[in-house]
């Protein structure tokens, strides 16, 4: 089994990289120093490669928080390249502006189309939006290569080069400082994002943002918030380009262009920092060298190396998804476990109402899909400090109560009202501010983050550091709260063993138990529970009834889906039947125990 | 503008139009069998059409090279993967697939090629040569991936995009070729005159839908792709083997790609990269159809066709620039039309 090994070797890198433990804070020191050192000892040749990795890695790094990461595919960062890299070099040419000028230039302009380009696509999704990158990738590289102030397809030349308080910045050499004193810092703050509050939540971005939205993550403003950063970075890369190579063309700007940083990136692997690094390097240096070397094997003319990398890539892509890093990070020596988070005081808590009041009112729930009506006037009310069990045949439409309730789905009628508030219609993500957490049917965690982080997702909204405090590293006293509270979670549901594995490679009972962990994280009035039970054993079932029971003593409501009968009679106050989404019967259990329509319907068939 | 350059620029938009509804049909043939967004799509076009020209040159077309060359690899793979399963008389058949069949085409192009036997052989043997193309790549480069996300089946297109540009400029030259039309005349329709070649480009991109669409509804083979397009589990219970329709699909889509190379070479000149720019067009159609819907998708394209057309009279230079910024609010408007609400999040 020598893929899933490495499979888990690479999950190691991730997890371990979000922690920072001490092996990934020496390979880093190692890793400066050899930048250091390198202009020193290598000859021009080696130097301007290296000038060149680090622009690649520049825009590498965007695509891989964005695309490895967030799971936003795209091949139109060169264009941001080049809007750069004209807006500098135009206004350094033709203004007379100084460079630095020119920065700010072309940083506002990025960011300003990028806003507009990214409010106008991120609503596409997958491969939609990937097509509209590779659009508007092409329709502004036409731009470039067709407005005569640019040049057209002969550019831009003669860019003065950039001075730092009179040191004018014009060799290999020189640039080389200027060029990866930026990409080291990108890189440092890119790994510091990552390992916060917003990296969790780029995390979930990519295949569970419905869960990250019910954990109240604006998941849109997010992803927004993320393509300006790799566009801003690709930006950067531009302004260096312009004023390293002196000079700017189209052609540098093309769509080939955009899938060699891509290829880059999925070359490094798209799931860690460095693959940036990596890709890059591999991809630069391979490049020069076969065109070096095909050209004398083959006659003919001809860009042999898009035919050897087109190639590398499919067979890349056949043999490992998770591209190179993971396999070259298992030179590195075994790091250290990561530590458990230090105690720290917890973050604010609610009020809990009085028991009793009500708190969750559901008044003529309706929901139809097309022709087929999966919920049809559902009516009951949660009151503080109870437990109620929804409890149906398959297909009765639990689940689909709950999405409404949520605010997953949109219902088609009815009211819904949470402590007092109408919440129908409202986005997950504002229900969930309001005390609402729920845990899904079919289990939504994040497997290459660790049931720590997972868990600390629940508690996003009860942090408030952005991703600019993530980057600067300023949250580290609430990133500790919320990491204590998320471990406190944790051992509530008897996880604490297990706290810093990959939530993926838990059983799948335990992962149910961190869906519910991640739901208290947030400190809810009331817990929607979505089949908590199902693949757990008798000794777990009977923990999580205790849980289930202690919870509701100290003041939470739970709202309660199931299907093991013995679990739920046990433990709930009131049980709410439904069959083909309509309600059958409201009651206390032994009531329904003897409803005649509820044994019809439901009752003879359960284990 | 007058009524007679509006008419002619309707005629040529109509044209171009006719090739971007087979491209968007063959890609969206593709996609809903086999999930690839087939970007290489274009580049069966200028196979075609640089083999075709060269043809007409009386000088044998380096294609050949890439036939005999993709037959021999997909004949290693297939022989590899025969002996692994222990299954040695397999390798007759996929030597004669792989290895035999190629090598006749070839043979026969060097023979016919500097003889110049008239259109329609030249037509008939560019077929020939840059059809098995298809099967051929999908055996070598999508086959192994059947199960991959539609993302990573994109960048794989890519990078099959990359690799055949590449292959195209070394087999052909950075020159572009243009074949001869044919049919020459053109004749009056009423202000309007019609060149015999765009009546050609129409009838055949109507044929071949036609030819679709019987294939479809009608024939066994057909009905399975369908199939699979629509359930693909589904389709491998009843017995469609999925490789069969991954095949299938990218033989008619290397055929539909074949001839509309073989129309456009007269009309326009072909350079190696041009596939790019084509099929990306012929995507925009697609696209336009909701990538579900094959009447719309051809709509869709001629509906690119006139804009192109029209947007060349008005701002030739910037005419791409138009194409492809008007592709954004259509897929806006696509993603808010079929807006499919996600409960469940897609498998990790």
């Amino acid at each position: 089994m020598p893929r899933e090994a490495a499979g888990h070797a690479g999950l190691a890198v991730v997890v371990g990289q979000s922690q920072g433990g001490p092996g990934m804070n020496r390979a880093m020191a190692a890793f400066v120093a050899l930048l250091v050192v390198a202009p020193f000892l290598l000859p021009d040749f080696y130097v301007t490669l290296l000038d060149y990795i680090g622009l690649a890695t520049l825009v590498v790094l965007g695509l891989v928080v964005m695309t490895g990461v967030a799971g936003i595919v795209s091949f139109g960062q060169q264009a941001f390249v080049g809007i750069a890299a004209y807006t500098t070099a135009g206004l350094a040419t033709l203004a007379g502006w100084s460079p630095w000028g020119g920065l700010a230039a072309s940083l506002a302009l990025v960011a300003a189309c990028a806003l507009l380009i990214g409010f106008v696509t991120l609503r596409l999704s997958g491969h939609y939006l990937s097509i509209a990158t590779i659009a508007w990738g092409i329709a502004i590289y036409f731009l470039f290569g067709t407005l005569p102030q640019l040049g057209q397809y002969s550019g831009i030349d003669n860019i003065p080069p950039v001075s730092i308080a009179g040191w004018v910045i014009d060799t290999g050499r020189e640039s080389y400082a200027v060029i990866w004193f930026a990409t080291a810092l990108a890189l440092l703050a890119a790994r510091n994002l990552l390992d916060s509050r917003s990296g969790r939540a780029i995390r979930a971005l990519r295949f569970r943002s419905v869960m990250a939205e019910s954990c109240g993550v604006d998941t849109a403003a997010l992803k927004l918030v993320i393509f300006v950063y790799a566009a801003l970075l690709a930006g950067v890369a531009g302004w260096l380009h312009a004023h390293y190579l002196r000079f700017v063309s189209p052609h540098a700007f093309g769509v080939n262009a955009g899938i060699d940083y891509l290829f880059m990136a999925v070359i490094g692997g798209a799931n860690s920092v460095w693959g940036a690094v990596v890709g890059s390097a591999i991809l630069t240096v391979l490049k020069e060298w076969l065109k070096d070397v095909l050209p004398k094997l083959f006659s003919a003319t001809g860009n042999y190396e898009t035919i050897v990398f087109g190639l590398l890539m499919m067979l890349l892509l056949q043999r490992t998804r998770d591209g190179l890093t993971p396999a070259l990070a298992r030179w590195l020596p075994a790091r250290a476990p990561s530590p458990r988070p230090a105690d720290a005081a917890a973050p604010a808590r609610r009020g809990r109402p009085a028991a009793g009041t009500p708190l969750l009112e559901v008044e003529r729930l309706q929901k139809r899909f097309g022709g087929l009506v999966a919920v049809k006037d559902i009516s009951f009310s949660l009151r503080g400090g109870e437990i109620l069990g929804l409890i149906g045949p398959n297909g009765a439409g639990k689940s689909t109560v709950f999405n409404l309730v949520s605010g997953t789905l949109a219902s088609n009628g009815g009211v819904v009202r949470l402590h007092g508030q109408r919440i129908d219609g409202r986005p997950s993500r504002a229900i969930a501010r309001l005390g609402l957490a729920r845990s899904f049917q079919h289990v939504n965690l994040v497997s290459q983050m660790s049931v720590l982080e997972n868990v600390a997702i629940g508690a996003h909204l009860r942090g408030a550091k952005g991703t600019l405090a993530a980057m600067a590293r300023t949250d580290r006293d609430e990133e500790a709260r919320l990491l204590a509270e998320a471990a406190r979670q944790i051992e509530r549901v008897g996880l604490g063993s297990h706290m810093m594995e990959a939530a993926g490679s838990l059983p799948l009972g335990q992962q149910r138990l961190i869906e519910i962990a991640r739901a208290l994280a947030a400190d809810p009035l009331v817990l929607l529970l979505d089949e908590p039970a199902a693949g757990l054993r008798y000794a777990e079932k009977r923990a999580l009834a205790e849980l289930l029971g202690r919870l509701r003593v100290e003041g939470l409501s739970i709202l309660l889906v199931e299907h093991d009968m013995e679990f739920v009679m046990g433990l709930v106050d009131r049980l709410v039947v439904m069959d083909f989404g309509e309600q059958l019967a409201e009651g206390l259990p032994a009531e329904i125990q003897r409803n005649p329509a509820v044994i019809e319907a439901y009752l003879g068939g359960i284990e | 503008m007058t009524g007679e350059i509006a008419l002619w620029l309707v005629q040529d938009g109509v044209t171009t139009g006719a090739i971007y509804a087979l491209l968007a049909l063959a890609l969206l043939l593709v996609f809903a069998v086999t999930r690839v967004i087939f970007v290489p799509q274009g580049d069966y076009i200028s196979m075609a059409a640089l083999t075709l020209g060269t043809l007409q040159l009386g000088a044998v077309p380096g294609s050949i090279w890439l036939l005999a060359g993709g037959g021999a690899v997909v004949a290693a793979i297939d022989a590899a993967a025969a002996l692994r399963a222990k299954a040695p008389r397999r390798l007759v058949r996929i030597a004669l697939i792989g290895l035999v069949l190629p090598a006749a085409v070839a043979a026969l192009a060097w023979w016919m090629a500097p003889r110049k036997f008239g259109m329609a052989a030249q037509i008939a043997l560019t077929l020939a040569i840059v059809v098995p193309l298809g099967p051929m790549l999908y055996r070598i480069a999508y086959r192994p991936l059947a199960n991959a996300s539609v993302l990573v089946l994109f960048i794989v297109s890519m990078a099959a995009h990359y690799m055949i540009t590449g292959l195209a400029l070394v087999i052909f030259g950075g020159e572009g070729l243009r074949s001869n039309a044919i049919a020459d005349f053109k004749f009056d329709v009423g202000v309007l005159k019609v060149g015999a070649q765009s009546l050609w480009v129409m009838l055949a991109s109507l044929a071949c839908m036609t030819a679709l669409w019987l294939f479809f509804e009608k024939s066994l083979y057909g009905k399975a792709l369908r199939a699979t397009a629509i359930n693909r589990i589904g389709a491998r219970l009843v017995g469609i083997p999925t490789a069969l329709s991954g095949q299938l699909a990218f033989l008619l889509a290397s055929a539909i790609g074949a001839i509309s190379g073989i129309l456009i070479a007269p009309i326009t000149t072909i350079y190696y990269d041009t596939g790019l720019m084509v099929g990306l067009k012929g995507f925009v159609g697609a696209i336009l159809g909701g990538m579900g819907s094959y009447p719309l998708a051809a709509l869709g394209a001629l509906a690119v066709g006139l804009l192109e057309s029209f947007a060349s009279f008005w701002a030739s230079t910037l005419k791409e620039t138009i194409v492809f910024t008007l592709l954004i609010p259509v897929l806006l408007w696509r993603s808010l039309v079929s807006k499919h609400v996600a409960v469940e999040d897609e498998e990790e």
